[in-house]
């Protein structure tokens, strides 16, 4: 999935400048038809196939998380408080998405793929390079989690 | 007909991944917070699917629909950039609860404030690139 981020960079031109952007995207633009087909399935899934009864998190979760400030999902899958309108006028939930994205998108090119790449693909594989990456997905993931949230919001 | 199937494997990874509630940022933060098995399980599922469509492919030396050998690539031996790759990964995967699959697919579902996230991942794979050759890998 993360490669098509590199295939979205090398689109627009860049590759003129920055060799890693200079190779054939148009070899990966399968790719770029398989998104076109994920983003289709989502807006089904959700305007066709959704129920009020989505998302039923543990409670302690829902608790743990209006001591954020945080809405429950309430059958949705996004909270209001960080991707709803009028989080988009808080500049600070509007960076917090933009280096979220940051990191996602240069973390993903450094280890050489996402959740897609390294999780199911490459442990399905029995890649041991693959291991390190998903474990240092977690590590990542429970650091922000446990010690950043909290400070953050 | 070569699109359509693209398409459609695409389909079924959005419809699913949005139906599994993968996609979902709720379902992220309680997964780190060990606070149920659910994405747990979407994730075990996953690989042992896959593990054993791999082995089945190499087993029977399984041809694709053009009768060329399925050939997987090795993952390039390596350390640091998979340690130090992932755990920035993992952070960004945290805060905002989505990684480079689910964007695409909330976007396509209408969270607009998903494209933040896209323009983010788009400025870090480019960063990424401009400062690769100054990184240890």
């Amino acid at each position: 999935m993360s490669t098509n981020l590199r295939s979205l960079c090398s689109m627009s031109g860049v590759g003129k400048f920055v060799p890693f952007f200079d190779f054939d995207w148009r070899a990966h633009r399968w790719n770029l038809v398989v998104i076109a087909g994920a983003m289709l399935g989502g807006y089904v899934a959700v305007h066709y196939l959704s129920d009020a009864g989505n998302v039923a998190l543990n409670p302690d979760t829902i608790k743990q998380l209006s001591t954020f400030g945080i809405d429950a999902p309430q059958g949705k899958l996004m909270p209001d408080a960080i991707f709803g309108e009028d989080a988009l006028h808080q500049p600070k939930m509007i960076f917090l998405l933009l280096v979220g994205g940051v990191l996602i998108g240069f973390g993903s090119r450094y280890a050489g793929g996402c959740t897609s790449g390294h999780a199911i693909s490459g442990l399905s594989n029995l890649q041991v390079p693959s291991l390190k990456a998903v474990i240092g997905f977690f590590i990542g993931g429970l650091i922000m989690s446990h010690l950043l949230y909290p400070l953050i919001f | 007909m070569k699109v359509i199937k693209y398409l459609l494997v695409g389909f079924v990874f959005g419809l699913v991944l949005t139906k599994s509630e993968a996609v979902s940022w709720y379902r992220i933060y309680e997964m780190f917070q060990f606070q149920s098995f659910h994405m747990y399980g979407i994730i075990c599922t996953a690989i042992t699917v896959g593990l054993l469509g791999v082995q089945v492919i190499k087993k029977r030396k399984l041809k694709d629909l053009k009768g060329n050998a399925i050939v997987i690539a090795d993952k390039e031996p390596g350390s640091v950039r998979y340690w130090i790759g992932g755990i920035i990964f993992g952070l960004g995967w945290a805060l905002v609860g989505t990684c480079p699959g689910p964007v695409f697919i909330l976007l396509g579902a209408g969270f607009l404030s998903v494209s933040i996230i896209l323009v983010g991942a788009l400025m870090g794979t480019f960063i990424y690139g401009v400062l690769k050759n100054y990184l240890p890998h």
